[in-house]
């Protein structure tokens, strides 16, 4: 028999219990949904966090004062402040695949510019700073490495500190006033938007690391160190070989906790992605069990269709269908279950990853392969779940499948 | 002219737990074409297992069937379903047709089934020959519950002629139809006799088997007697005479 007029007799059954139908494929449609679902939230996701990570920097290393194994109270990174000035000139002196090496100083100041003022968060960092992290200057220059080393009173701001202090007005060339301490602006940085915690990366005063210790915190101890590797194949090495050279400088025995922290670039992705990974198998496995629960009422009802139909199955025997044909008409049958299924679910899955797109404003991708790959499972459940019941229907003798009542 | 059916000493046994049922027991008997064949008999004679072996849904347990020059008794499930596609023609009690499915796609069921693969337009005009041949041509786009029983069985003796068979096997075919209508269809068959197809046909009515030309009478799994009908009944007279009598009925005050 043709394969076509399989399909149409397939149809025409499934047709005849339009809600059956429905009700049967339910599962494989939620199954599918979810699948694309998850793979549109879970692209989006990691397309979200890629521009983060990518606003980080390139190979970068950031090492945290304070280790936050300590015993007793834990006070977070960088507040133990273990990691010193000569760290950081070590790092940059010993350690080959380093290319370059910014101390960070961090607090939050009251800044003041004629009669504006504004709560922001002051970073101390060397001249390479803006370089490591891939961020360009709107307007003006940064402060050069002489005038780290001269501790000079110069401060480049993030547009949003900038907007607060200033409007709409050029604040290049301006002065800024933290803790009482005048600052020359000399440059005004590009926004940068949020970072991978969620804080406004624009809304910060930047200023010499040595500036910072001499003239507003007065403390030599370092928060962090950010260090960028000449490549990503050498991050894991280099990692390793900071982590063995502070220990050395810290004279910290072997068996004894570190008393700072190393991360990698990578390692602030993957924290940043798990909860996006947490979602996606959670997803995943609905997925998984309602493609399972979809598969199964595919064979619960083709079971109950192939007892309905018994007397049909044994007129298309007696006037001369093969086992094969019987087989195959009701796998098509299932499988036609299966697809149909899984395009609706594909439907579903879109809507889903649309709304949830809207509400977060990720923007979800769903590859065409995903779609092609679920489509296709979809009609491999209607195999594996339709066999059974196909073969049964097969198997019957011709003699009682017509006088079945 | 060469037999279309050769039973030679053919038995069929059934066994239901421990008891062994004789269905059929060592029958031989010929059917030539062209022929005409009642096969009577009480229930449990044999008769439906008899049937079912003609119609090539069963195996006999020893002896060989010739169906048109072939031995069907060691045939695999496969190879029977392809002699019951091309060979034979069943007509059944209960009409047997898909329901919800247009009396042409009815009949194009055997054609669809075919291991020579035919066109759609084909289909349909074969079966509309079909049709044609008995009387339903105006009818194929019906669907059987908008038809009545003897229609019905008319879609279904055109099912059973559309691939041309050898022998048209009809199980009981007037056992759910009134007398009138059994008389119609009987006049179908007639008329199919004598354009040259076989026909065996088992039924348990007696005035149904004097249309046949030849009457087997089964019995405890034999056949007890063979004859030729002395006095055959024409369908058409009888059409005719039932037709005067209603008539006569309706103007008797």
């Amino acid at each position: 028999m043709k394969l076509a007029a399989t399909f149409r007799i397939a149809l025409r059954a499934l047709r005849r219990n339009k809600m059956r139908s429905v009700l049967t494929m339910l599962g494989i449609i939620i199954g599918v949904g979810a699948v694309i679902a998850m793979v549109g939230i879970g692209n989006g996701a990691r397309a979200q966090v890629e521009t983060q990570i990518a606003s980080l920097g390139k190979n970068m290393i950031l090492i945290f004062s304070g280790s936050t194994t300590s015993s007793g109270v834990r006070t977070g990174w960088g507040s133990a402040g273990t990691l010193k000035i000569e760290d950081a000139e070590a790092i940059a002196r010993e350690i080959p695949t380093v290319a370059s090496v910014s101390p960070e100083i961090r607090s939050t100041a009251q800044v003041a510019a004629g009669n504006q003022n504004w709560l922001t968060q002051l970073l101390g960092e060397g001249p390479d700073y803006f370089e490591m992290r891939q961020w360009e200057i709107a307007a003006g220059a940064t402060f050069t490495e002489q005038e780290v080393r001269a501790a000079s009173k110069v401060a480049v701001i993030g547009r949003t500190t900038a907007t607060q202090l200033f409007g709409s007005a050029d604040p290049v060339g301006q002065v800024i006033r933290v803790k009482n301490v005048p600052f020359l602006i000399t440059g005004l940085l590009k926004p940068k938007g949020m970072s991978l915690m969620g804080s406004d990366q624009d809304d910060v005063v930047i200023v010499p690391y040595t500036t910072a210790m001499k003239r507003l915190t007065g403390d030599v101890k370092l928060r962090s160190i950010n260090v960028q590797a000449v490549s990503a194949k050498s991050l894991p090495q280099t990692q390793q070989q900071i982590t063995a050279l502070l220990r050395q400088r810290h004279r910290i025995a072997s068996g004894m906790d570190d008393d700072f922290t190393v991360r990698g670039q990578q390692e602030i992705a993957e924290m940043a992605t798990a909860t996006s990974k947490i979602l996606t198998y959670l997803l995943g496995a609905i997925a998984f069990v309602s493609l399972l629960v979809g598969g199964i009422g595919i064979m619960n009802i083709m079971l109950v269709s192939v007892t309905e139909r018994t007397r049909e199955i044994g007129i298309r025997m007696a006037v001369g269908a093969h086992g094969r044909d019987i087989l195959l008409q009701f796998l098509v049958e299932a499988v036609t279950l299966g697809c149909l299924g899984g395009v609706l679910g594909i439907g579903l899955g879109y809507a889903a990853s649309e709304i949830i797109s809207r509400l977060t404003d990720w923007p979800t991708t769903i590859p065409l392969f995903m779609v092609f790959l679920s489509f296709t499972f979809s009609a491999v459940i209607g195999i594996a779940f339709g066999l059974y019941p196909a073969w049964k229907a097969a198997a019957l003798n011709p003699i009682d499948a017509l006088r079945y009542e | 002219m060469a037999a279309v059916i050769r039973f030679e000493s053919l038995s069929k046994t059934y066994r239901s737990g421990d008891v062994e049922v004789h269905a059929v027991r060592d029958v031989s008997f010929e059917v030539q074409a062209g022929e005409f064949v009642a096969i009577m008999g009480a229930s449990g004679s044999g008769k439906s297992t008899m049937m079912n072996i003609l119609g090539c849904l069963d195996q006999p347990t020893s002896g060989r069937y010739l169906l048109d020059g072939i031995d069907v008794s060691q045939l695999g499930r496969d190879a029977l379903a392809d002699i019951r596609n091309q060979k034979l023609g069943f007509v059944f009690q209960g009409f047997n047709l898909l329901s919800r499915t247009s009396a042409l796609e009815n009949v194009e069921l055997p054609l669809m089934y075919a291991r020579s693969p035919q066109s759609a337009k084909e289909l349909h005009g074969r079966a509309l020959t079909a049709l044609e041949t008995v009387g339903l041509g105006g009818r194929a786009g019906h669907h059987p519950n908008q038809l009545s029983g003897g229609q019905q069985q008319r879609v279904a003796i055109a099912r059973a002629l559309v691939n041309e068979p050898a022998l048209l096997l009809a199980d009981e075919p007037t056992g759910n139809l009134d007398s009138r209508t059994s008389i119609e269809i009987m006049e179908t068959f007639q008329t199919l006799n004598e354009r040259g197809m076989t026909i065996v046909m088992v039924t348990h009515e007696h005035d149904i088997a004097l249309f046949t030309k030849r009457n087997v009478v089964m019995r405890d799994g034999v056949i007890v007697s063979d004859i030729r009908v002395p006095q055959r009944s024409v369908a058409r007279d009888e059409l005719r005479r039932l037709d005067a009598a209603t008539k006569t009925a309706q103007l008797a005050p």
